[in-house]
């Protein structure tokens, strides 16, 4: 089974069922994404995914391979690559060695630099500021910086958490615009954790909706954006 | 901890509660005085001798109790805390001829006094910071005395709390005198403590320990409250300087090596550091040590090198683990936490 | 004013060291936030490692590198079979932030009495590997002696080694990357278990260095780097804590300073004079002289 499958996965959050009993599945090259209120357990579930939180039960793979009780930096090495909610960059550092970061456990140093190299066509104003410390960036900026980054490890699964958070609308629509080209460009598969739920549903092909940790509904993104009930209830108009 | 009640059956319930434990407590401390009146009558003399050691490292594992296990600040200087105290307490009685009750008093206020002093500053402290300041007063202040001749230098002073009464007896030994002295004094300091937990202050730290931004939130006043813990766990440390001052009849700097502060630490961890009554257990501990590792080394028949290095090695080995295995304390106080 | 400058170069060489033991305690503090008290211990043996060398040997330039490598070991030995334990068991609860304190004192308590049980607890000297006679200028002698010379050349060499190592190599940005922020390294594919455990072994290189270099001007015993590890933390404060070249420069002030008040107001106000200016940094400029923002609460 290629692409991204969840089955039954269950996650707490201390005491509480943060992820209970969720099922999904993304195929190779789908932009996915993944649409819930603040406490839904989307964050959770990235977590998980990620090896960044234990799991209590259930099963993820990735290309029919379970990613599930890995650590994230031996997940990065199989392109399972996590970009953490909103500041996903490391202040201290500078815009450069931020970017290095990515690609440090790769041998293949050539393959580093051309992919370096397509960031900063990518994103012009990383490649303006790459001595400035990452502390000096403004929000968008941070965000262009943390999926930077993680194209320099040559993703083949994205998983973004909220990169919309705490951005201009203009800001947001650059990053999903970037988001939808890079999908395109690399054939990635992107699961992307929004609560910006019209913006992300609009550049997804499938929406995923869940509610105090479990499905709601998955289908089309055009699907879930033209049903009333789904609309009133989780998409907020 | 979130019941829901009315507060005022809340109210009702805790006060129950804490009278409950306030009559427990006290039938506690009164079977403990018994007991230790009718063992210290059966048994010799280096027993009562170790006796009154024990007391002694009670009220100074308490003092860490208090510190550590209920504020949550932690203090690897209480062996100069006891300096400070021994010191006050000596010159009280050599210099003003104080009776030996009243030079307790001067000891536990010297050292209260400077620990809030001290507590000032570590109130704006945590962890790492706290733990390396009083690191630098325990290595530096006992050797501080070497510089001044009122404190007596390497010899130090004699401090001599005098014969025992006439009216205990003629068989009434001076190490039982300490040993009376020195449970006495422990059976208070743990009954003043084991109030002061119980009162506004007591749940204040807490609070503080579990979650200081809420508890500064509901109105603690976080930096009071730290000097406050701070002072009196200094006061009850330097009563226990006094108190083991007395039991050698001596105060010199090097009675009160970098070791005496690491071992009251241990004795606190090994009690379960939230745990009052555990003190004893720590304390005994302690007492033990150096006593089973003699008897080890004499067995085994090794060199000196071993022989004196065996109990420190035994002492460190305990407060690894205890640390790796039992981080909050023995399990039978981590149920009950759970609980409340 | 030749006064002022010879103090100045003792408190240089003196402060040397003191850099050293703060270069290897906030080495792990970035890495772990763990404040290494058991850093003396590992130094000690370290340095009695070292010991054993020159007496076998003769040779104080064989036992130099050995003491090294052995502190990195050790170092890295400890955060293996001990530190990496105490994070999974002791990482909740009212002893969770006093746990590391009390494990590496714990440690400290441990190495000594391991130390004693081999060698014993008398007072060794080691073999000088240059003169302590202090310089010789026409006819005056100065107190610095090239043993100090050699330490100030020592530590600046290892300081610059650091911090090539730290600014230049991509080991130096997973080290630091890893210290920033371990959860950003990690997903960034840093090997943070491995780095950290590479941080610790570097810091007890430091302290190795720390430890035979300041042995043959003084003496070993089991418990003889212990005033080194309090001057080194309150060099690291000073430093602020989080900064390697606050760490460097927080022990030369100490050492300076020191110097000074032992040259010019009284030696047996040395302590004191420690102990006020860690008092003063804490509560005036808690950040420390030379570092950033961060406050000290964690």
């Amino acid at each position: 089974m290629s692409g991204l499958v969840v089955n039954d996965l269950h996650v707490f959050h201390g005491a509480i069922r943060a992820v209970d009993g969720l099922s999904f599945s993304v195929e190779t090259g789908q932009l996915a994404a993944i649409i819930g209120a603040n406490g839904a357990g989307k964050t959770t579930l990235l977590r998980a995914l990620t090896g960044l939180k234990s799991v209590q039960s259930g099963s993820a793979t990735w290309n029919g391979e379970s990613m599930l009780r890995q650590k994230p930096e031996n997940l990065v090495r199989q392109g399972i690559v996590h970009v953490s909610d909103g500041k996903s960059v490391i202040p201290e550092l500078s815009v450069k060695e931020n970017l290095a970061l990515g690609g440090l456990w790769r041998r293949d140093k050539k393959d580093v630099a051309i992919v370096t190299k397509e960031v900063l066509d990518l994103f012009p104003r990383l490649g303006e500021r790459m001595s400035q410390s990452a502390d000096t960036l403004s929000g968008g900026e941070r965000q262009m910086l943390a999926i930077g980054r993680s194209l320099i490890s040559r993703p083949s699964l994205l998983l973004l958490d909220e990169p919309s958070l705490g951005l201009a609308p203009l800001v947001i629509e650059q990053i999903f615009q970037a988001i939808k080209s890079l999908q395109a460009r690399l054939n990635l598969t992107v699961v992307l954790v929004e609560q910006n739920a019209m913006g992300a549903l609009r550049i997804a092909d499938i929406g995923v909706i869940v509610n105090l940790g479990r499905l709601v509904t998955v289908g089309p993104s055009q699907e879930l954006i033209n049903n009333p009930a789904l609309r009133a209830a989780y998409l907020g108009y | 901890m979130l019941k829901r009640k009315p507060t005022t059956q809340v109210q009702i319930d805790m006060d129950k509660n804490i009278a409950r434990r306030k009559i427990i407590g006290a039938a506690f401390f009164i079977f403990l005085g018994i007991a230790l009146y009718v063992a210290s009558n059966i048994v010799d003399e280096l027993r009562v001798y170790q006796g009154a050691t024990v007391a002694v490292y009670v009220v100074a594992i308490s003092s860490i109790i208090l510190l550590t296990g209920y504020s949550g600040q932690i203090s690897l200087g209480h062996g100069a805390l006891m300096a400070v105290g021994a010191y006050a307490a000596v010159l009280s009685r050599n210099y003003w001829n104080f009776p030996i009750p009243l030079t307790f008093a001067v000891a536990v206020l010297a050292a209260a006094l400077f620990g809030a002093l001290l507590g000032m500053a570590a109130g704006r402290l945590s962890g790492p910071y706290l733990a390396g300041t009083t690191l630098a007063l325990a290595v530096g202040l006992p050797s501080l005395a070497n510089q001044f001749k009122i404190l007596g230098g390497e010899e130090g002073l004699t401090y001599d709390v005098g014969f025992p009464p006439l009216a205990l007896g003629q068989d009434f030994t001076q190490y039982k005198w300490f040993f009376w002295i020195a449970a006495l004094a422990a059976l208070a300091a743990t009954w003043v403590i084991f109030n002061v937990l119980g009162s506004r202050y007591g749940r204040q730290w807490r609070a503080l320990r579990s979650n200081p931004t809420a508890a500064a939130l509901l109105g603690v006043h976080v930096a009071r409250s730290k000097v406050l813990a701070f002072t009196i766990s200094s006061g009850v440390a330097g009563l226990a300087g006094a108190l083991m001052s007395m039991t050698i009849s001596l105060v010199t700097p090097s009675a009160f090596p970098l070791s005496l502060s690491f071992a009251i630490v241990t004795g606190a961890v090994l009690a379960g550091v939230t745990l009052l009554t555990g003190s004893i257990v720590g304390a005994v501990v302690l007492v033990a040590i150096p006593e089973v590792t003699a008897a080890l080394a004499t067995h085994l028949g090794g060199s000196e090198k071993v022989t004196s290095n065996l109990p420190g090695l035994m002492m460190s080995a305990l407060l690894i683990l205890s640390v790796l295995f039992f981080p909050n304390g023995p399990q039978l106080h981590r149920r009950k936490t759970r609980k409340s | 004013m030749s006064r002022i400058i010879n103090t100045l170069l003792i408190g240089i060489s003196g402060g040397s060291i003191y850099s050293l033991m703060s270069l290897a305690l906030v080495l792990v503090w970035r890495s772990t936030r763990v404040v290494n008290f058991a850093q003396a211990g590992q130094a000690i043996l370290s340095t009695y490692i070292g010991y054993v060398v020159v007496t076998h040997t003769d040779n104080y330039w064989l036992a130099f590198p050995v003491a090294l490598l052995s502190g990195a070991l050790i170092g890295a030995l400890v955060d293996i079979f001990l530190i990496r334990i105490l994070a999974r068991r002791a990482n909740s609860g009212p002893v969770a932030a006093i746990a590391p304190v009390i494990a590496t004192l714990g440690l400290l308590g441990l190495i000594r009495a391991i130390v004693g049980m081999i060698w014993g607890g008398d007072l060794r000297r080691f073999k000088l590997p240059v003169t302590n006679h202090g310089f010789t200028f026409g006819h005056t002698t100065i107190p610095f002696a090239p043993i100090n010379l050699l330490i100030v050349v020592t530590t600046v060499i290892v300081m610059l080694i650091f911090s090539v190592i730290f600014q230049r190599t991509n080991l130096g940005l997973a080290l630091r990357a890893s210290a920033f922020s371990p959860e950003i390294a990690r997903l960034a594919g840093v090997r943070v278990d491995l780095t950290r455990t590479i941080g610790w072994a570097f810091a007890g290189a430091a302290g190795a260095i720390a430890g035979v270099l300041v042995t043959p001007t003084n003496y070993l015993s089991p418990n003889s780097l212990d005033l080194l590890l309090v001057s080194g933390f309150v060099a690291a404060v000073i430093g602020g804590l989080e900064s390697l070249i606050g760490a460097a420069l927080g022990g030369l002030v100490l050492g300076i300073s020191l110097a000074f008040v032992l040259e010019y107001i009284s030696s047996s106000l040395a302590f004191p004079v420690a102990f006020v200016v860690l008092m003063a940094v804490l509560l005036i400029k808690p950040a420390g002289l030379f570092g950033g923002k961060r406050v000290r609460s964690a």
